[in-house]
């Protein structure tokens, strides 16, 4: 296949970053998305050019650490899947590929593709765990878990904090991931001592975090490549305000 | 052989204790000194890399009051490379009631690593299987349970009892969040200060002590020096010196390489894991390749054609021209025989030249039976993401047609050398994980790496350190200290000469190289002739990256093909190494498979007169120096492992 990309290049935060236009040949139909990059960065550089940077890790579709906008769309047109997974059989010969970052208030540039994420590391540490200091646990079998809790709040676990909804939202808005977490744990009764101040410290760092509201547009849940469902956000906003009720 | 490396005093470990198995844990944390709680808050602890090893031992570091300072190349602790194992983390619960017990995981681990690990530490880290499921639990890991409500498990890797807890196919995932929000509970408590986006370039030794490391902040470019009373390295393996595994991208050798260069005794490189099950190259662009987990051996029955150059589709090629080579000749375990051996099976088969799909380097993994036995719907509810993952990659739905798999470097049993403290031959550098050797001998069993890393994390290693540290706080360190400044220089030096030769090949074009060599000569079978070769053409390999790399750019910003660059040159010194090491153990065993030791009908000959040691190699600049460690065995008695 050969093919046109138009990657946003951006040399650091400071920069205003453009769209350039790169033609690549002989790309296979079974490389993934990231091997196709992988190709133009070795031309590059031979070239004496500085190649793309893109974040990247086990490029098998759990670390969440690749993200591209692909064509207007986070992770690409697959549903499901993340861009390590995408594979260039899914477009055609002679086809023109726009290739973004993630872009959103909360998530800075660093370099090209690369963005900072940190923003979730932020609403976890607010209040995204169950505190149990090692060593204090009682025996796993104490506290049985009814199955149907077990398997949703293993659902919601499945996150990869990649931040494609973030991408997709038109808000900005974090919170499909904010509420991925309050819903992992919350369904556990290990969860419960800790359920609302979870809530409540999790949405304020979420909004001091640069994130936008949720307006319910749903595009979040539609680019999720673990699928992780819109209702997690209503369980959160209702956490949300009996939390509040709670404490008032 | 001794132009390659020569024999130096034998090594001790001093820490465990004698007497009685079931007690020696329990005794030592008894005899190791503790550290006032008061006292706690005035040492600190360096701890590079934020796996399920180094994740849970910042956090449990921080809990205990020490100030932590956390590091990671990746842009958050979460995406660690923990995070993808699939199958499950074994624990001695005996809750099925099906005959499991401490003892029997430690029997298991001893004799699956083919019996070149300490008795010691595999005892222990059978005792401590048990707290890692509570504490798990107690975080909220969401594992699978039945409609009791109870924890469900299952027997994975050939293991005759039930004892691998696990979440779907993501247990590594659901393990590392829970540590990942421990670590981030403390981060928010402020006893762990976090440092993602930071690579460590060299260890800082002062007075003969791990006083700290060398990093580069990958953002900015900037380097720093950072001290600490102790160092922990938990920076994982080192499988991708081959280039080709089922690593990340980002994992490399070079925090566990410096120290090995400033010290620290690099113990049994040549213990490799190959997975059998991963899917197979598809062609020259291949960045990584891609585990398909052990459970499908369950279901999936193994095959290739009977003839050579058979390319027909697999649909057209009739039942009796097929040969299921491993239900052949392995009738007793058939397609469960453990990793190693399905391993070279395939790669025999391959070699005759009757392996499948591009370059016919591939077998077929065939679920028509079991789709035929149990319906569609069943072998979906199994296996419905790993179906879908490789319908992903490949293109091919295996529904209908039999998958292909080839075996891949997944795993590496050697690391830095530790004794039963986790620590390092350097004072005050501790090793954790899978980057130290000590509990999977010469090959891990299937879901025992999660239960290492928890174990080493969350419980033996924050016992441990108190002992080292009860002799702290050490001097206060400054940049301007010689040691410091020297190591410091060390790195830029070498960040300037890898931007500085300009040259016209790329880092990938070695490192791809490079693990052509591994894989051919230091792969699934090894030899006397093929490791020599591989020696010297790594030799002339890296001599000529030294002349002919081109890395882009500068060192003043974020510069991927710099992080590479300097990661590739460590491969090259580790993979000589490995090689020698290879060469020099002149045995078969666990993953380590000499063609000259085998057995009449092929299988791996252990040499228990000769090599029942750990091979602990001292780094010089020219040829290593090997320190054995003898192994002995009191309660497990080492046997031929056979699996007819």
């Amino acid at each position: 296949m050969s093919l046109k990309l138009r990657i946003w290049r951006q040399a650091d935060a400071r920069d205003k970053g453009s769209m350039v236009t790169y033609q690549l040949q002989n790309v296979s139909p079974d490389m993934s998305f990231l091997e196709m990059l992988d190709v133009l960065n070795e031309r590059l550089t031979l070239d004496g050019e500085d190649p793309v940077a893109f974040d990247h890790d086990c490029r098998e579709g759990i670390c969440g650490m690749c993200s591209l906008v692909i064509n207007g769309v986070p992770h690409g047109p697959e549903k499901a899947t993340t861009t390590c997974q995408l594979h260039m059989r899914h477009f055609s010969d002679g086809e023109t590929i726009d290739i973004e970052p993630w872009r959103a208030a909360a998530f800075p540039v660093v370099k090209d593709l690369v963005v900072d994420r940190r923003a979730f590391d932020k609403i976890i540490q607010a209040g995204g765990f169950i505190s149990a200091p090692t060593g204090s646990a009682p025996d796993a079998h104490a506290a049985p878990v009814p199955k149907a809790d077990a398997d949703a709040a293993f659902e919601a676990a499945t996150c990869i904090g990649c931040g494609a909804c973030v991408a997709a939202c038109p808000n900005g808005s974090g919170m499909l991931f904010t509420a991925a977490k309050i819903t992992h744990l919350g369904l556990l009764p290990q969860g419960q001592p800790e359920r609302d101040t979870r809530v409540i410290d999790m949405l304020h760092a979420h909004d001091e975090a640069g994130f936008g509201g949720c307006t319910n547009t749903g595009e979040c849940t539609s680019v999720c490549p673990k699928g992780i469902p819109l209702e997690t956000i209503s369980r959160l906003n209702k956490d949300y305000r009996k939390a509040l009720h709670a404490a008032s | 052989m001794t132009d390659y490396y020569s024999l130096g005093d034998p090594v001790a470990d001093t820490k465990a204790p004698d007497g009685p198995i079931e007690t020696r844990w329990e005794r030592r944390r008894f005899g190791a000194k503790l550290v006032n709680p008061a006292n706690k808050r005035k040492l600190s602890v360096i701890v590079v890399g934020t796996g399920l090893a180094g994740g849970s031992a910042a956090a449990t570091l921080g809990e205990l009051g020490y100030q932590v300072k956390s590091y990671c190349y990746q842009d958050s602790p979460r995406r660690a490379h923990s995070i993808a194992a699939q199958g499950g983390i074994n624990a001695a619960k005996n809750y099925r009631n099906d005959g499991d017990s401490v003892h029997r995981l430690f029997y298991d681990t001893v004799k699956g690593g083919d019996f070149r690990s300490r008795e010691s530490n595999v005892h222990r880290l059978a005792q401590i299987s048990v707290q890692i499921i509570d504490q798990c639990v107690a975080q909220g890991v969401p594992f699978a349970r039945e409609y009791g409500g109870l924890l469900d498990t299952r027997s994975f890797g050939g293991a005759q009892v039930s004892r691998t807890f696990y979440a779907r196919g993501q247990t590594g995932q659901q393990l590392l969040l829970g540590a990942y929000q421990a670590l981030e509970r403390q981060i928010a408590a402020g006893t762990v200060t976090m440092h993602d986006r930071h690579e460590m370039l060299e260890l800082i030794i002062v007075d003969g002590r791990a006083r700290g490391i060398v990093v580069r902040d990958l953002v900015t470019g900037e380097i720093t020096t950072e001290f600490a009373d102790a160092v922990v390295l938990a920076s994982g393996g080192y499988g991708n010196v081959f280039f080709l595994s089922t690593n990340a991208k980002g994992c490399n050798v070079t925090a566990s390489w410096r120290a090995h260069r400033k010290g620290a005794l690099f113990a049994n490189p040549c213990y490799t894991q190959i997975h059998p099950t991963c899917i197979p190259v598809s062609g020259d662009h291949q960045s990584k390749l891609t585990l398909m987990s052990e459970s499908l051996r369950n279901d999936g029955r193994v095959w290739v054609p009977k003839a050579k150059g058979d390319t027909r589709i697999p649909a057209d090629i009739p039942e009796d021209e097929r040969d299921y080579y491993l239900e052949r000749i392995y009738p007793a375990f058939g397609n469960l025989v453990p990793r190693d051996i399905a391993s070279r099976a395939a790669k025999n088969v391959c070699d005759e030249g009757r392996g499948v799909g591009p370059g016919g380097l591939g077998v077929y993994l065939d679920f028509a039976a079991a789709i035929g036995r149990l319906g569609r719907d069943a072998v979906e509810a199994k296996y419905g993401n790993l179906f879908d993952m490789y319908q992903r990659i490949t293109g091919e739905d295996p529904y209908t047609t039999p998958m292909r798999i080839y075996p891949a470097v997944h795993y590496t049993m050697g690391g830095l050398w530790v004794d039963y403290d986790l620590q390092s031959s350097i004072p005050g550098l501790f090793v954790i994980g899978e980057a130290n050797f000590s509990d999977h001998g010469a090959n891990r069993l299937g879901a025992s790496a999660l239960m290492q890393g928890l174990a080493d994390g969350y419980f033996v290693l924050p016992n441990t350190i108190g002992d080292y540290l009860a002799a702290g706080p050490f001097p206060k360190l400054d940049g301007e200290n010689a040691e410091v400044a020297a190591a410091r220089k060390q790195v830029e030096d070498r960040i300037e000469k890898l931007l500085s030769i300009d040259g016209d090949r790329t880092v990938d074009s070695f490192h791809r190289e490079l693990g052509r060599i591994m894989w051919e000569y230091c792969g699934m079978e090894r030899t006397d002739a093929g490791l020599r070769k591989a020696i010297s053409e790594i030799r002339e390999l890296k001599a000529e990256f030294w002349q002919r790399v081109k890395v882009p750019g500068d060192g003043e910003g974020l510069n991927q093909s710099l992080e590479r660059a300097g990661r590739v040159a460590d491969f090259f010194e580790l993979a000589e190494l490995m090689c020698i090491d290879a060469l020099h153990r002149e045995e078969s065993c666990g993953g380590h498979f000499r063609a000259e030791s085998q057995t009449e009908d092929g299988e791996a000959q252990r040499d228990d007169e000769r090599y029942s040691y750990v091979a602990a190699w001292e780094f010089t600049g020219d040829a290593p120096v090997l320190h054995k460690e003898d192994l002995t065995f009191e309660y497990v008695h080492p046997s031929q492992r056979s699996y007819k």
